[in-house]
């Protein structure tokens, strides 16, 4: 297996809160690998740099054995990082499959032919029915799956999902996990999951990454960071273990 | 062409047809009058089409694209007063100078951040700065105007864009159902599905790798060369102009009346909303003089009150709604 994702000592400060601390961890082709913290860890700071959203103040990421720090959203995406945003943001006067057709554009300039790609994307993520459905009408879940299924379409090599089954009832969780893993499997799609779902980082991730106040508290399979006593104490607690 | 027909139900293509033979017949059944307020609403479907395509498709409000009429008109008549160039040439020089302009627009406001109300603001200013250069350079005839000579001999040189009413008709009539069908073709392309990605999340858009800069540019582009042409056409029709009536912002917003009652990113709306608002204003003006108060402000009050009327009745305009009533225009899912 070859090295993805290298992200090496990577802060971000906004203003007073340092809200990413000198983050370091791999991922390699192929991976899911999972963060997990508390509200307000740095999780969503983290993506949001990794994505291109903003810069941060300190560190290298390499894609792919490129550097991609500093490069601006549009240009990480067409690198092959596919991105959902935990406050989901679908097109909204657009229908279901527009949207995610939009994302099968990113390589190919035909439209017939994204559309036949965009299909198979969302009979993949169950909302082919909904297909024709405007996405503001959607319920949150699926909103939730049309922003996995838009990031999806533009056939990343890593794809990172920021709590995409918050909200979920566990039955929708299940489904979300299986799908995860089939297009994990079959495409070779990394992933890298913001999940408080444990039974989900559970189920999925080969490693797991805990932040807590933007540091790194633990990184390790997920049966021995749950194990983890500084983890337990900060995040967990007693009674999410098992 | 192929994928717009097959996108219209029957009803449509039937109703589109029927338009356009109407459309075609006019001049053998209507009189002077008439003809002329046709050709000002095909004049302003198609520049409000033009403008549709930067803020209806792809979200960007310029509100100063007077700019690009007043720089067409004034190049083609140039071009013809000063070299003999006719306006089928002198119509590439002024899609030219309108993109260049579009594009220095579009390079300060986009790649600079300056967004939304700001965005505007930058149109509206570079509208209004050209046209005092305007009427303080000496060889475009400053505030005094410029005028296209009326020569008798030259009338039925229709490729200089010399010729009678019927003439100016048919070529209004050419722009609008050119302008249309390009502007279907567009909304049906990658590109267009990327100006609308814009619209609805510039954020979200660009986490699906689109080229927010790149993309709104080509809007610009498009839009500037597009209303430039209608510049050249409004300056041949008209004959005489002024930096204070080309550049004008009375202008620029007549030109984004018609898309916003007929429905803002339609294809049809900035027809639709010609068809409704020229007449209207038409009938009001007239009625005004006949009735003795001249009053100036008139068509900027009838502008307004419809402005109000349709956002509280119709908001996404005139031609969704009528569209649905009619059934004659499905977007298959
Ligand atoms: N754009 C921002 N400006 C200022 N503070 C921010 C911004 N984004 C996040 N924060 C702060 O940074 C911290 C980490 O937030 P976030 O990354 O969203 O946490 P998480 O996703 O782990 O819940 C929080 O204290 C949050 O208030
Ligand atoms: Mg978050």
């Amino acid at each position: 297996m070859s090295t993805l994702l290298t992200v090496a000592g990577v802060s971000k400060r906004f203003r007073g809160l340092l809200a990413v601390d000198r983050v370091s961890f791999e991922i390699e082709s192929g991976e899911i690998f999972a963060v997990i913290g508390p509200n307000g860890a740095g999780k969503t700071t983290l993506f949001n740099i990794i994505a291109g959203v903003f810069a941060g103040d300190e560190g290298a990421i390499t894609f792919d054995g490129e550097r991609i720090e500093g490069l601006s959203s549009d240009a990480v995406c067409r690198r092959g990082i596919g991105r959902t945003f935990q406050l989901v943001r679908p097109f909204p006067a657009l229908t279901v499959e527009d949207n995610v057709v939009i994302g099968a554009l990113l390589h190919r300039s035909d439209v017939a032919a994204a559309r036949r790609h965009a299909r198979d994307v969302l009979a993949r993520l169950d909302l082919f029915d909904k297909r024709g459905l405007t996405a503001s009408a959607l319920t949150l879940p699926d909103r939730k799956r049309l922003e996995v299924a838009r990031a999806l379409a533009t056939e990343p090599k890593l794809l990172l999902l920021d709590e995409v089954m918050a909200g979920l009832r566990p039955t929708e969780t299940d489904r979300m996990v299986a799908i995860l893993a089939d297009i994990n499997r079959e495409r070779g799609v990394a992933i890298l999951l913001i999940e408080h779902v444990m039974r989900a980082v559970m189920a999925l991730a080969t490693r797991v990454l805990v932040l807590h106040h933007g540091a790194q508290i633990a990184l390790g399979t997920p049966d021995a960071v749950v194990r983890d006593p500084a983890v337990v104490e900060s995040y967990l607690g007693a009674e999410a273990v098992g | 062409m192929k994928a717009i027909l097959d996108d219209m139900p029957v009803r449509g293509r039937i109703l589109a047809a029927i338009v356009l033979l109407a459309l075609a017949a006019a001049p053998f059944v209507a009189n002077r009058y008439l003809l002329s307020v046709l050709t000002l609403i095909l004049y302003l479907a198609y520049v409000g089409q033009a403008w549709n395509l930067v803020m209806g498709f792809c979200g960007q409000l310029s509100l100063g694209h007077a700019l690009y009429i007043g720089l067409g008109g004034y190049v083609a008549a140039l071009f013809w007063l000063e070299f003999g160039v006719g306006p089928w040439i002198g119509v590439f020089a002024a899609m030219a100078v309108a993109m260049a302009f579009g594009a220095v627009i579009a390079w300060l406001g986009f790649r600079f951040g300056i967004e939304g109300v700001y965005f505007s603001l930058l149109t509206i200013a570079f509208a209004e700065f050209t046209r005092i250069g305007f009427d303080n350079m000496a060889f475009t005839g400053g505030a005094g105007g410029l005028f296209i000579p009326y020569e008798e001999k030259r009338l039925g040189e229709w490729w200089n864009l010399r010729g009678g009413q019927w003439m100016y008709y048919y070529i209004a009539l050419l722009l609008a159902a050119g302008a249309v069908t390009l502007t279907a073709w567009l909304a049906r392309s990658r590109l267009g599905y990327q100006w609308v990605a814009i619209r609805e999340d510039e954020t979200a858009a660009r986490a699906l790798g689109i080229d927010a800069f790149a993309v709104k540019m080509k809007a610009m582009l498009i839009s500037s060369a597009m209303t430039a042409v209608g510049g050249v056409f409004y300056a041949f029709y008209y004959n005489t102009l002024f930096p204070s009536q080309m550049f004008d912002m009375g202008r620029s917003i007549e030109i984004i009346m018609a898309p916003i009652v007929g429905g803002l990113g339609t294809v049809f709306g900035p027809v639709v909303g010609a068809f409704v608002l020229t007449p209207m204003g038409e009938l009001l003006i007239a009625a005004t003089e006949r009735l003795g108060f001249n009053a100036p402000g008139t068509k900027a009050v009838f502008y307004g009150a419809m402005l109000i009327v349709i956002i509280m009745l119709r908001p996404a305009g005139l031609w969704p709604w009528l569209a649905r009533m009619l059934g004659v225009w499905e977007r298959k899912p």
